[in-house]
């Protein structure tokens, strides 16, 4: 039987007088979030103020904190793709390749080229996708609305393909440790090109708005400065340290997944302001474009999934209701999941908000010991307690939209 | 190039350092009382700027040594990873010096691995819980707490004076089935790993 209970939360402000009282009388604390539509989820910030100053400002975390971590260690291999889903949500597809390429680092199963190139493509579109809500929220962050509804319907043509690849818009699943979840549909591979054909024109459009905007200058221009200095120090990862101007993108530096086959630039900033910030994701939706085609033109063929690997990848459908012997690996891949020896691995991949890592240690069989997940968002907010002060009140909102971070990954 | 030479003159260097097997990057055992040194000087010597990852494992309740931590470092210059284990040689007082005046990233990683784990790491600039709340008297990561959760006050006292309410354990019927490793075929098959509280199984008090 469930019962209904009234919850009240108390009196708020008197805990805000309670706060202000602890500062001695000229300054005043402030407190944003954890729900607000300045910290793109569930963020919250107490800031100390000196007028419209910023003196201080700590984050406090762990309003999404779901136990990813302890999770993991309680079930198999396969069973936990579909949680990386909820680690950066924005880019499910990325997440999911992620961990497959990490489990699959332990094991030695040779990937077959087809799959490779399916995860490349899918990792740059769950890029676009991300970059492109990032800078569309960035923009209205900034007071620019508009820019906003342009990426937003090319983002909503990306989630119609991953629709028709996965079945699923947001949650999507796709990777399997030894494969992928299902080949590309038919003539999917065409949509997609038609998609990313027509996509600069869009990009050039947000372009129009933002790049050479004067209010949009004037409001991330010299804003939330990052020294190349502390980028690394905070251990920022991704377009956030790139604008810094320091060239690490592992893509290039630790090519996986056949990333080394594919010509593209790195975009770096130079003063590591907001704006740089922008910059650079701009550049990296139109180069992970350029990959794209790379990967449509030359697409393999051949099998798409690890098929030497019996312990690790289940067969295919049809053959598990015809083949006494596939349906025993069937069975033994399900219940027990797939056989990873024992051992400990890292493995980082350039996801579009930084570096996603995967730290496993296994004692062998279906289910991990301990798995500890690096998220790119949680070291790249970790500098905030340095950046924000000695700023205005209005530019936090600046500052928080270019560091584009996602608290399902933070909190985890 | 993180090569076999590298590792040599690492080795050589410092003396209190073991290597690991590993199958991946270059893995060493260091002391806890050398850890802070052997950070710094692979900071500033080896190009070794960026802390990628701090983490903690659990070996159990019967290990002999139950709580370890693990650093991963990034080179710029060499383009790869190192990976650092440090043991903590007390169980019931897990204790690491801290990284966190070296690596400023370090410090939120800590507080996360004292938040999951309980492991002490002194020094630190604001050891304090980052992502369950304050007042949390449990450590979630360890071996022994269950899956589900334990019966926990909340944190709001006036929330609760009124409600009588606590962070109750979640219902785990239909929870993650998993078969264990070992053992025999009829033990083996899937199942909720943790029963604590089912439809007909009533919550432990």
């Amino acid at each position: 039987m469930s019962t209904t209970k009234e919850i009240s939360i108390g009196d708020i402000g008197s805990r805000g007088a309670e706060a202000s009282s602890k500062l001695d009388g000229d300054k005043m604390a402030l407190n944003v979030g954890p729900s607000h539509p300045t910290t793109h989820g569930v963020l919250r910030l107490i800031m100390e103020l000196d007028g419209d100053l910023i003196e201080k400002c700590e984050p406090v975390l762990g309003y999404l904190h779901r136990g990813d971590e302890k999770i993991a260690e309680n079930m198999t291999y396969n069973q936990f793709v579909p949680y990386t889903d909820r680690l950066d949500y924005l880019a499910p597809l990325a997440n999911n390749v992620a961990y497959a390429l990490t489990v699959e680092k332990l094991t030695n199963i040779d990937i077959p080229p087809r799959c490779q190139a399916i995860r490349v493509l899918v990792c740059e579109m769950a890029r676009i996708s991300s970059h492109l809500l990032g800078m569309g929220v960035f923009g209205m962050d900034a007071g620019a609305w508009t820019p906003f509804m342009y990426t937003f319907t090319e983002r909503e043509k990306l989630y119609t393909l991953f629709e028709e690849l996965t079945g699923a818009r947001f949650t999507t699943s796709y990777t399997r440790i030894g494969g992928v979840a299902r080949d590309i549909p038919d003539g999917w591979l065409g949509r997609v090109e038609s998609f990313v054909d027509q996509l600069p024109k869009a990009i050039a459009e947000v372009e129009k708005l933002l790049t050479r905007n004067r209010i949009f200058l004037d409001r991330t221009e010299g804003i939330g400065e990052i020294s190349k200095e502390d980028a690394l120090a905070y251990g920022l990862t991704g377009p956030n340290l790139r604008a810094c101007g320091i060239d690490l993108d592992l893509r290039k530096d630790k090519p996986y997944s056949g990333y080394e086959q594919y010509e593209f630039d790195v975009p770096i900033g130079t003063r590591g302001d907001c704006y740089d910030r922008y910059l650079v994701r701009i550049e990296e939706v139109l180069q992970s474009i350029r990959i794209i085609k790379q990967v449509i033109k030359d697409f393999p063929t051949g099998a798409w999934y690890a098929e030497d690997a019996k312990k690790i990848f289940a067969p295919p459908k049809e053959k598990v209701l015809t083949s006494m012997e596939e349906l025993i690996q069937n069975f033994m891949i399900v219940t027990e999941g797939p056989q990873i020896p024992a051992g400990e691995v890292y493995f980082e991949a350039e996801n579009p908000k930084g570096a996603l890592g995967f730290y496993i240690v296994s004692k062998g069989g279906g289910v991990p010991y301990r798995m500890k997940i690096r998220a790119p968002s949680f070291c790249n907010l970790s500098i905030l307690e340095k950046l924000a002060p000695g700023h205005f009140l209005s530019d936090i909102t600046v500052i928080l939209g270019s560091l584009d971070f996602v608290m399902g990954e933070c909190d985890r | 190039m993180i090569d076999e030479d590298f590792t040599k003159s690492l080795l050589q260097k410092h003396s209190y350092l073991t290597q690991q097997d590993s199958v991946d990057w270059v893995t060493f055992e260091c002391v806890p009382e050398k850890l802070l040194s052997f950070v710094e000087s692979l900071r500033d010597t080896e190009g070794f700027e960026i802390l990628v990852d701090l983490t903690a494992i659990d070996h159990g309740e019967g290990a002999d040594f139950r709580y370890s931590t693990v650093i991963h470092l990034y080179s710029l210059v060499q383009r790869g990873y190192l990976r650092i284990h440090s043991t903590c040689t007390d169980n019931d007082k897990p204790e690491m010096p801290s990284v966190s005046s070296i690596y400023p990233a370090a410090n939120w990683h800590e507080r996360e691995t004292f938040d999951m784990f309980g492991i002490h790491f002194s020094d630190h600039p604001n050891l304090k819980r980052i992502l369950m709340w304050d007042e949390y008297p449990h450590f979630p990561l360890r071996k022994d707490f269950p899956l589900a959760g334990i019966d926990t006050p909340l944190p709001a006292d006036d929330v609760v004076e009124v409600t009588q309410a606590s962070v109750e354990p979640a219902p785990m019927m239909g929870g993650p089935f998993v078969s264990s490793n070992s053992g025999s075929m009829s033990d083996s098959e899937p199942r909720a790993k943790d029963e604590s509280w089912t439809e007909k199984k009533e919550k432990p008090v």
